[in-house]
């Protein structure tokens, strides 16, 4: 289906088996696969979260956090049946990674599901992909049922005397179930609506029991550490950082796809080398380095080494990989706008900051895009998006606010360029009208 | 009320899998939906009984999730993404060719039931952008030309 791309600086361990025919189990299994859960099935569990820990993973849904901690959070004794549930809601939007690990490599995520749940003592995993990835669905629920027949997933898996099930589950349409309290309501068949924290998902989540949730990329990673070893695994990436990421480069750029590179990979080189620069005789203007949600960074801010804490110090979030490149014939204010009427579209209602703010703020960009705008509307803007960060239950409003704040802090000349009744100044002859449903 | 066997099987098979009924909710609505068109009253009030829930604790969850639809689309649910990565390649270009060719605006029907056109939020095609779903094909890396090819080709598996 999607194309897969090469690049010689690419360093591969989550796509090692992309283009191999791997959904296939036997394939799979030649490919080392159900290797490392066997070794995990001879490790203790807290050997299996150190491991984990050790070797740097973090979060490769946005947030970044520390899988192996994650996992230690999980109480060891409850009354209630814990759970793993892998997050398969990629929505950001300029990620399509989880796709393809999907497609191509279907029986790591649920290897990566089982070595977890052996880590925190949960007898079931969930696999939950996104509604639209119909066909990503069809090919997980066959890789679990040839698991179930190879009796890898199930009673007794490799004789060990231990039961572990496996399910798939679908979602419908919402980028909000992306968030991990609300990705559990929509699995208890709910709106997907955040919960309050605490008591956080670790001790209090799905059905009321403890639940570690994860990432696809981040699961998908956990066989490779376990079969590789902590120590490598963290050496491939920088302090703290360790291993790779699926970077996703979309936008004005000459090679778009998926590259496998290694964290901290220098943001310039992956524009320039990897993506083949930007086409068209264009100049770089922006990029959005880790989805829609994080704040932009200006051409001459790309000097940076693309790994959780440097794109943080650069005031930006490596966030999902997605890397969103924009040239100089776009317009940022109609940028900020369609990012903000995703995040309008998207906001569950639940909290007022959010649904109030990203209404507004939608409604003012469109009318400054047009125009209509006012001098004030830009601190207006600002000063709103400002006072939504953190005042909402879950991140939502923030992945609102911060890129709002960037755009109009960073290129508020070109804002100013669209006062007064003046037409946009990068609008093509006979553009369309954005239909903004 | 009566669904397809496949429809039954999926059902029989997804229910057990979780610890309370309610939890086989939304999967089961977009099968449902897949096999009749929308969700009618029919549909939802069947499901409700399956689930052990009131009518309106279902419309209150197919009120949340965007790809349920309590009104009946076209046979074909053309989705032509326009979020960012789409935008800066001609997504909403795209969306608007579209627009003209079946000469229908968002969210509404051709007259003959074949096509529905929806500009909907980000699919997950970025790095082959500009790209758009026919209910549930991707179609990626697209041009007004190569969506012309591909409509016509909807059109025609659709009348035979």
């Amino acid at each position: 289906m999607a194309d897969l791309v090469f690049h010689p600086d690419e360093v591969k361990v989550v796509s090692r088996r992309f283009g191999l025919g791997a959904t296939n189990i036997d394939r799979y299994v030649e490919l080392d696969g159900y290797k490392a859960v066997q070794k995990a099935l001879a490790m203790e569990p807290d050997a299996i979260i150190a491991e984990v820990k050790n070797s740097g993973l973090r979060g490769r849904g946005g947030a970044g956090f520390s899988t192996g901690m994650k996992w230690s959070f999980v109480p060891k004794q409850s009354a209630k049946p814990k759970y793993v549930l892998c997050n398969g809601d990629e929505s950001e939007p300029g990620t399509c990674k989880d796709r393809l690990i999907f497609e191509h490599d279907p029986h790591s995520v649920i290897e990566g599901v089982m070595i977890g749940a052996l880590a925190v003592g949960a007898k079931s995993g969930y696999i939950y992909i996104r509604g639209e990835y119909r066909y990503l669905s069809i090919i997980m629920q066959k890789a679990i049922r040839d698991a179930y027949a190879k009796g890898f997933v199930g009673k007794n898996i490799f004789g060990s005397g231990r039961d572990l099930d496996i399910y798939w589950h679908g979602g419908a349409g919402a980028y909000e179930v992306g968030e991990e309290s609300a990705l559990m309501e929509s699995l208890e068949g709910k709106r997907g609506i955040p919960r309050i924290r605490p008591p956080f998902p670790a001790v209090v989540g799905l059905w009321g029991g403890p639940t570690v949730i994860n990432n696809a990329e981040t699961l998908a990673n956990v066989p490779h550490i376990i079969l590789g070893g902590a120590d490598w695994f963290a050496k491939l990436g920088t302090p703290k950082n360790g291993g790779t990421r699926l970077f996703c480069l979309s936008g004005n750029i000459a090679k778009p796809g998926v590259y496998e590179l290694p964290m901290g990979y220098n943001l310039r080189k992956m524009i320039y080398d990897v993506g083949g620069g930007i086409p068209n005789g264009r100049e770089l203007k922006a990029v959005v380095p880790g989805g829609a949600s994080c704040p932009c960074l200006t051409a001459d801010e790309i000097d940076v080494a693309m790994d959780f804490d440097s794109v943080q110090k650069a005031g930006s979030m490596l966030g999902s990989g997605g890397v969103v490149v924009v040239d100089d014939a776009q317009c940022i204010v109609k940028f900020a706008l369609r990012t903000m009427k995703f995040y309008q579209h998207e906001s569950c209602g639940w909290c007022i900051p959010c649904r109030e703010g990203t209404d507004w703020l939608k409604k003012t960009l469109i009318r400054f895009h047009a125009g209509g705008g006012v001098k004030k509307d830009i601190d207006n803007m600002q000063y709103l998006a400002e006072n939504m960060l953190g005042r909402t239950f879950c991140p939502l409003g923030d992945a609102a606010a911060m890129p709002t704040i960037a755009f109009v802090k960073k290129f508020r000349k070109e804002f100013e360029e669209h006062l007064e009744g003046r037409p946009c100044p990068f609008e093509k002859e006979n553009a369309a009208e954005p239909v903004l449903a | 009320m009566k669904f397809s066997e496949e429809f039954e099987t999926r059902f029989a098979e997804m229910v057990p899998h979780y610890p309370t009924k309610r939890s086989a909710l939304v999967p089961t609505l977009l099968y449902a939906q897949d096999e009749i068109g929308f969700l009618s009253d029919e549909v939802i009030a069947e499901i409700a009984s399956r689930l052990d829930l009131t009518e309106l604790e279902v419309r209150n969850v197919i009120s949340y999730y965007s790809m349920l639809t309590t009104k009946p689309r076209g046979k074909f649910n053309v989705q032509v993404c326009t979020n960012i990565s789409c935008m800066v390649r001609g997504g909403e270009e795209l969306l608007q060719h579209c627009a003209k060719k079946l000469g229908i605006g968002h969210k509404q029907t051709t007259p003959d039931g074949l096509f529905t056109l929806e500009e909907v939020e980000c699919i997950g095609a970025c790095s082959w952008a500009p790209a758009a779903q026919v209910n549930y094909d991707f179609h990626e890396n697209l041009t007004a030309e190569k969506m012309d090819r591909i409509l016509d080709e909807y059109r025609k598996t659709g009348t035979q």
